[in-house]
């Protein structure tokens, strides 16, 4: 029987010509991800100390945003002190709030300098991963300069270990680059969405700048030429900088190659293309006038297309400005200010330094694991042609330790010769809720993972595991509790020996859904 | 004439605050208003009122006509 989703091929999917023979590019150069055998298995913001200037890695290694890798161990929390913004983006409307919904721009409470501070040694007592403190909002931190600095000021001087970052449109970037340095902010991002002003009047109707409001291809014009002067300005310094895009289907998505090329040559150090979260609800213009996000292979496919010399980060979250876990989680509803007022908060900067020595050598363990393998896999000599995709259901430490029933994500890995990847991840509301399954949750979470051959889980019940079946999904349980992506190569391995033995055919998926709509199933 | 604020618009986002000129804009009950008595609609400093250029809601900064306008002093 044929399945409701038609299997595509990843070469009918990419309509642009230009993208295609990006891809042959990126194919011809081997790109870091196909570098098999070396022990490197996936690009940059993976890589390990040893492919890595030793100052670029201290500031990198437990930055859940900047490192793939430290995701998995180290968390990150947001200090919503910036409400004011300077620019008007189509995809963001500032009205919108709900406690439920999980997107940037989106904030529950906004907070003074000083609750900033206390909120950041609560949460750094009560989370001893939590390594980096980042502003990015609700509007433009560095539209609130004066809020956004002296929270810096407060906590470098009541916690100095933890890390400084900010995110910004770019706007007034290179007005305030002299105090990002003053005040030890290792890391930068700024959000590019186009280097043309012919797109970019597109998605930007309006800024602000120098007392005036400017409309149209100047007011993009504008906004280019400072977001790549401070970017500039910024990696003259040695600041770390991440630069994020929208993928925005229709508008910007061919665009983005060449985004790609103009931040790589200024010297960013990360790119995060993510996909464009649009729903009528959200009041947005997109949202309102029908404009889709992109589908998870679309995504994928730009994200390869541009991964070259240049590190893709594929983990982003798209989380609020006012976040505060591991990537995956957000645990900001424990830490509103008044329950941060009920606490007594005692900031023990050894117990800190001890948990995260202990984090260290748990994320050594997984570094270890996944070498051992990826050797073993070598000797296997698999063919090119054979890939695949599998989701996993995790909550942390790189372990596969989650329920199916519970995962608020999957995280998607990519299994090939050179050995597994972090492709991605997919947004699902949780299925099981009370002990109980819903079957149209059921439905969404296969779309969410559709073009995954298995999904990993610690535990499945009976009815979704026929269900994922059915639907051509191996649900896999023989690897609760294990190591990722130790037990992700050592499935593909198991699985090519089916291939080779003729037991099973191998066939590529479809293509999977974004997920656009509110959070609903928060805790 | 001077410049209000519609309270039910306002996002509370203090963008405008520290654009004025007179230093006629500040929180009042989780919300911002002008000071009608500071007001000059930017007379004289900008080209434009600076809370409508910045205001990330259409229609919120808007003219307030139970005041006279505003008259730039000779």
């Amino acid at each position: 029987m044929q399945a409701k989703t038609a299997y595509v091929g990843l070469d009918q999917i990419k309509p642009a010509p230009a993208l295609n023979r990006l891809l042959e590019q990126v194919a011809e150069h081997k790109g870091c991800g196909t570098s098999g055998g070396s022990g490197k298995a996936s690009c940059g913001s993976a890589d390990g100390p040893q492919d890595m200037d030793p100052a670029v890695w201290e500031k990198v290694k437990n930055h859940p945003c900047y490192s793939e890798e430290a995701h998995h161990h180290y968390a990150r929390m947001h200090v919503a002190v910036a409400p004011a913004c300077n620019i008007q983006c189509n995809y963001c409307n500032r009205k919108y709030d709900c406690a439920n919904e999980s997107r940037p721009g989106v904030v529950s409470e906004k907070l003074t300098p000083e609750q900033a501070a206390k909120k950041v040694l609560a949460v750094a007592s009560a989370i001893p991963q939590m390594t980096v403190l980042g502003i990015a909002g609700p509007g433009d931190p560095l539209a609130n300069p004066a809020k956004t600095f002296k929270t810096f000021e407060l906590i470098s001087r009541t916690a100095p270990d933890i890390k400084l970052c900010l995110s910004t449109n770019g706007l007034t970037l290179p007005d305030h680059v002299d105090a990002i340095a003053r005040y030890n902010v290792d890391h930068v991002t700024i959000t590019i969405n186009m280097v043309d002003p012919e797109i970019g009047q597109h998605i930007y109707p309006w800024i602000y700048y120098r007392n005036r409001r400017y409309t149209g291809i100047e007011a993009a014009r504008i906004l280019n030429e400072r977001q790549l002067q401070g970017l500039e300005m910024l990696t003259e310094r040695k600041i770390l900088c991440k630069v994020n895009s929208v993928m925005i289907p229709g508008i910007n998505d061919r665009h983005l190659v060449e985004v790609n090329r103009a931040v790589k040559s200024r010297g960013a150090f990360l790119h995060n293309i993510m996909p464009l979260i649009s729903a009528p609800e959200h009041g947005t213009v997109f949202g309102l006038n029908g404009q889709r996000g992109p589908t998870a292979q679309e995504l994928k496919a730009l994200q390869d297309a541009c991964e070259g010399e240049m590190n893709m980060m594929r983990h982003c979250r798209q989380c609020r400005a006012d976040a505060v876990g591991l990537l995956g989680e957000d645990r900001s509803a424990e830490f509103s200010t008044d329950k941060i007022d009920a606490m007594e908060v005692r900031y023990d900067a050894q117990t800190r330094r001890d948990y995260q020595a202990a984090v260290e050598l748990e994320r050594q363990a997984t570094v270890d694991a996944k070498r051992k393998e990826q050797e073993e896999l070598a000797q296997l000599a698999v063919a090119d042609d054979i890939s695949m995709l599998v989701a996993v259901a995790t909550k942390g430490h790189g372990r596969i330790n989650e329920h199916f029933g519970h995962a608020s994500e999957f995280q998607v890995y990519e299994l090939s010769h050179a050995g597994s990847k972090f492709v991605g991840h997919r947004r699902v509301d949780h299925y099981c809720q009370g002990g109980y399954g819903e079957e149209d949750t059921l439905a969404t979470v296969i779309r969410a993972i559709n073009d995954c051959h298995a999904v990993f889980v610690a535990k499945i019940g009976g009815c979704p595991r026929d269900d994922l079946k059915a639907a051509g999904i191996d649900p896999v349980d023989a690897y609760a509790h294990q190591y990722i992506e130790q037990s992700a190569m050592a499935y593909f391995r198991e699985y090519v020996g089916k291939v080779r033995s003729g037991e099973i055919v191998h066939l590529s998926r479809g293509d999977a859904d974004i997920r656009q709509g509110a959070y609903v199933a928060a805790a | 004439m001077a410049y209000k604020i519609i309270s039910s618009q306002c996002t509370a986002c203090s963008a405008c605050e520290p654009e004025c000129p007179n230093v006629a804009i500040r929180e009042k009950n989780g919300t911002y208003v002008i000071d009608p008595k500071k007001c000059t609609e930017c007379l004289g400093h900008f080209d434009e009122p600076q809370c409508v250029a910045v205001c990330p809601v259409d229609n919120t900064c808007v003219i307030d006509k139970a005041y006279p306008r505003y008259q730039a002093q000779a």
